[in-house]
């Protein structure tokens, strides 16, 4: 093979693993003031790409009753984070349009895939709490970052 | 479900006109005020400490998040998210803003107690935490 046919091949390559690797991730969204100060208040405030739209529209119709806690709010914000996450709700391969059990990010089978390594005492402890915390574990969760390598497990 | 009751003036006039969150502005006294002339009470802080640190027939306390004295952050019981001190002497924004205070008063009564919290409930509750220094 010649030299810059070589390189046109792999340069190919790289692209199409650059691909691979960008659609098993959520698309970054810029982040929305009124979704981040309502819905951050109790816990991070969770990518929209991590639920298909299903799932959100039904966590929004539901504010009252919220995973066991009053989330209520006034209709115009409701309305306008509800038509935010519509817009931005995930649609790529691993969140695809089934919604997990309960609408739980905790409960897709890529969120469970993904801890699989992580000690079951790990999830009740103290510092941790459960799933929903996601920065126990994810120091920069609240900005949308979850590197694996950033992953510190409190003791 | 969402039910309508009655709301407190400051909120009810802030709804009306249809002002943002930004534009309640308000203070711990002033907002006091108004629930205990709501209430047609006297606000009691000693009845606002016993109300805020007992629970209501269920899971939660106003402590289980806020800890038993909240001039220092609390955690929330279920997602262990940090929550900044609720005494308004330890957190200058506390009770600032009347549509916020009123949105959570209305969540976290229905959570703690089951229901929606009364004028004279909410003002003795502001009552204790104004009184801590």
């Amino acid at each position: 093979m010649s030299q810059p046919l070589r390189r046109a091949v792999v340069g190919a390559c790289l692209a199409v693993l650059a691909a691979a690797a960008s659609a098993d991730k959520a698309p970054r969204v810029a982040p929305l003031p009124s979704y981040q100060q309502e819905c951050g208040a109790c816990h991070v405030a969770y990518p929209p790409g991590l639920l298909p739209a299903a799932s959100w529209q039904r966590v929004m119709d539901h504010l009252p009753q919220h995973y066991g806690t009053d989330a209520s709010l006034d209709a115009a914000t409701r309305a306008e984070l509800a038509r935010w996450l519509a817009a931005n709700a995930g649609t790529y391969k691993r969140v695809g349009n089934t919604p997990p059990p309960e609408d739980r990010i905790s409960r897709s089978s890529w969120f469970v895939r993904k801890h699989d390594e992580v000690p079951s005492a790990a999830w009740t402890r103290a510092a941790v709490k459960g799933p929903a915390h996601c920065s126990a574990c994810h120091a920069r969760a609240d900005q949308g970052e979850f590197d694996e390598h950033d992953v510190r497990i409190p003791r | 479900m969402e039910v309508f009751r009655p709301i407190p003036t400051l909120a009810a006039a802030a709804l009306a006109l249809g002002v943002s969150l930004a534009a309640s502005a308000t203070t711990p006294a002033e907002l006091l005020a108004g629930y205990a002339r709501e209430a047609g009470t006297t606000p009691s802080a000693a009845r606002g400490e016993q109300f805020f640190t007992a629970a209501h027939g269920r899971e939660w306390s106003c402590s289980s998040c806020h800890g038993a004295v909240p001039t220092q952050g609390g955690k929330h019981a279920a997602t262990g998210k940090p929550i900044r001190a609720l005494a308004p002497a330890f957190d200058p924004q506390r009770f600032t803003d009347a549509a916020k205070a009123e949105k959570w008063f209305r969540r976290n009564c229905n959570d703690v107690v089951g229901r929606e919290c009364s004028a004279a409930e909410k003002a003795d509750v502001l009552a204790w935490l104004s009184s801590l220094k």
